[in-house]
């Protein structure tokens, strides 16, 4: 049992990273029914920022705390400039074209990305250090023999997504560009009618994903060291996505605790009968069930209509 | 804020455009996708107080005059290719419709438009974004919206999908309330509604014009209410303006009634005679 648990919680923990990443596919697709592929060079961008701007500012000897904030400032700056650029220089001039067109280009980004961050920032693995502790730790000792084996960074990790996703659900209830948000995503022309300007909300959008990009950038980057596989977490997402619906925050979030979740359960308890490496595949043949029973995913929208 | 400033005449503007209009449309001719030519040359002005109705059948072009106005038609790749529009004498083809709301011109699309999974509150609120965060003056005009339509109080915590259709015009028309305007472009306001409901909201279209002093371009295939509740009408076929005047004249012009309100002639005709009498008289 502890030793079930023990997966069960490695592989939940595992699972709010990719969370993250499907997040940022989710608040884009929302906003503007783009399937954003760029998300995961998104991610190397930020990571890569984040770490490099991280070593210099250490090199120039400043306090720990202030390089940490300077560095994360630094790469939230390089993802508005890449939201600005995206908006100006692609969306606005592909506006009303089909969705496979927006689509191609999002992937023509994430090529320009992947160049570009790494032209800028370097290619190499870079280990990244915020500062969270690394320790393995045990929890519930009284309970099980031995304990629980948890790492501490993973907490850390769930316990950043967790703010991350409290702070998005309160500024799409709360504030009034998450209401319009939220009208763009419910209906562009009318949102446009009564004077909701697309291109800022587009610009809007695609800054709170690079964020959430860049969050989820730290934490993998801090987890594997920030190197270019960071920028194939799209690939992961994907499941992820068809599991939880594209359009549903929730789903994302929970999709992803499924998926990674059921990824380590499947490769512990199932492996060893069928020769192990099943991690790999795993979360690819649920999300085709899931495609073949439920294509809408577990929180798709419910297609409100009425005439 | 834009919407109670009267900017001058430009030099070298188009004489003729008289200061008493909200809006001046003059000759303009719109091309969808670079091949579809809709309006061929249509004119058109809403004086300053006043409810115009643009009449016509499915297709003459009536939602896509509103369009060109509010310039919602960019993003179906619509394209005003000549004449000009102006408002209080200010050119405003080719500013995107947020200037345009800024400017106090706002369209109310066919077929409601809501916000489905917003609640009906929201719905409404969404409509004050160009004022930002004057928390004060958009509680008092969430007051007057709930004044003018009662039953969205009642349903203020609904989302909008879930509503009626006689609530969803009702919301679409106080969120278009919220941004302050003083003209309304109102598209097909009676479509799939029961008559009662119509008169209704073209009760409270009136209300809203005699007391918010709001000038409204309405676009409807009702003619029979449309001109009731009108001071002028346009009736558009295929893209042209072919008859217009004052709403109590077009009610009682022969070739009106014969057309669209279905109630002229000399007793009854077999349909092909109809058929053929109105080929014959075709404005064309």
């Amino acid at each position: 049992m502890g030793f079930f648990l023990e997966v069960l919680i490695g592989g939940l923990l595992a699972g709010v990273l990719y969370s993250l990443v499907a997040l940022g596919f989710v608040l884009i697709f929302k906003a503007s029914g783009v399937f954003n592929f760029a998300q995961g060079a998104m991610v190397l961008t930020a990571g890569l920022a984040l770490v490099r701007a991280l070593d210099v500012f250490e090199q120039w000897h400043w306090p720990f705390g202030l390089a940490l904030l300077s560095a994360f400032a630094f790469a939230a700056v390089i993802m508005a400039i890449i939201a600005w650029m995206v908006e100006r220089l692609v969306l606005r001039k592909l506006v009303n074209q089909e969705d496979i067109i927006l689509f191609m280009a999002t992937i023509g980004i994430t090529f320009f990305l992947e160049g570009l961050a790494q032209t800028l920032f370097g290619a190499d693995v870079y280990p990244l250090n915020v500062g969270l502790p690394k320790d393995p730790i045990f929890l519930l000792e009284s309970l099980f023999d031995g304990g629980i084996l948890v790492n501490e960074l993973d907490i850390w990790a769930a316990v950043a997504a967790g703010l991350l996703v409290a702070g998005l659900a309160l500024f799409f209830q709360r504030t009034r560009i998450g209401r319009a948000l939220r009208a763009v995503a419910d209906d562009h022309a009318a949102a446009q009618s009564v004077g909701i300007p697309l291109n800022q909300i587009w610009f809007i959008v695609w800054l709170v994903a690079g964020l959430v990009a860049l969050v989820a950038g730290a934490v993998w980057g801090s987890k594997l060291g920030v190197q270019f596989s960071l920028s194939l977490l799209a690939l992961k997402a994907l499941p992820v996505l068809i599991l939880g619906g594209f359009t549903s925050v929730p789903g994302a979030i929970i999709g992803g605790l499924i998926i990674g979740a059921g990824e380590k359960l499947a490769e512990v308890f199932l492996g060893p009968s069928m020769g192990g490496g099943i991690e790999i595949w795993f979360a690819y043949v649920v999300a085709l069930l899931f495609l073949l029973f439920r294509p809408q995913g577990l929180f798709g929208e419910r297609i409100i209509e009425r005439v | 804020m834009g919407a109670e400033s009267r900017l001058p005449l430009q030099p070298g503007e188009a004489e003729g455009v008289a200061s008493a209009n909200v809006l001046d449309v003059a000759n303009i001719e719109v091309i969808y996708n670079h091949v579809i030519l809709v309006l061929k040359g249509v004119s058109l002005s809403v004086p300053e107080g006043a409810i115009v109705a643009l009449l016509g059948a499915n297709g003459a072009g009536k939602s896509t005059t509103l369009k060109a106005i509010s310039n919602l038609l960019l993003a179906e790749r619509g394209e005003v290719t000549k004449g000009k529009i102006h408002c209080r004498g200010e050119r405003v083809d080719g500013l995107t419709p947020n200037d345009l709301v800024r400017r106090g011109v706002i369209q109310v699309m066919e077929g409601r438009h809501c916000f489905g999974h917003l609640t009906v509150e929201e719905n409404l609120l969404t409509g004050a974004f160009i004022h930002g965060r004057r928390r004060q003056q958009i509680a008092d005009d969430l007051e007057k919206v709930y004044h003018y339509f009662p039953r969205l109080k009642v349903r203020r915590a609904s989302q909008a999908g879930y509503t009626s259709g006689g609530e969803q015009q009702m919301t679409a028309i106080g969120r278009a309330l919220m941004s302050r305007p003083n003209t309304i472009l109102l598209d097909e306001p009676s479509m799939g509604l029961a008559p009662q409901l119509v008169e209704e909201i073209f009760e409270i279209v009136k209300n809203l014009n005699e007391r918010e002093k709001v000038s409204f371009l309405l676009a409807e295939q009702n003619t029979n209410v449309a001109l009731r509740y009108a001071h002028r009408g346009y009736i558009l076929e295929s893209g042209r303006v072919v008859l217009d005047g004052d709403a109590a004249d077009l009610r009682e012009n022969e070739d009106v009634k014969e057309f669209y309100l279905g109630i002229g002639g000399e007793g009854r005709r077999s349909f092909r005679d109809v058929k053929h009498y109105r080929r014959r008289k075709r404005w064309l």
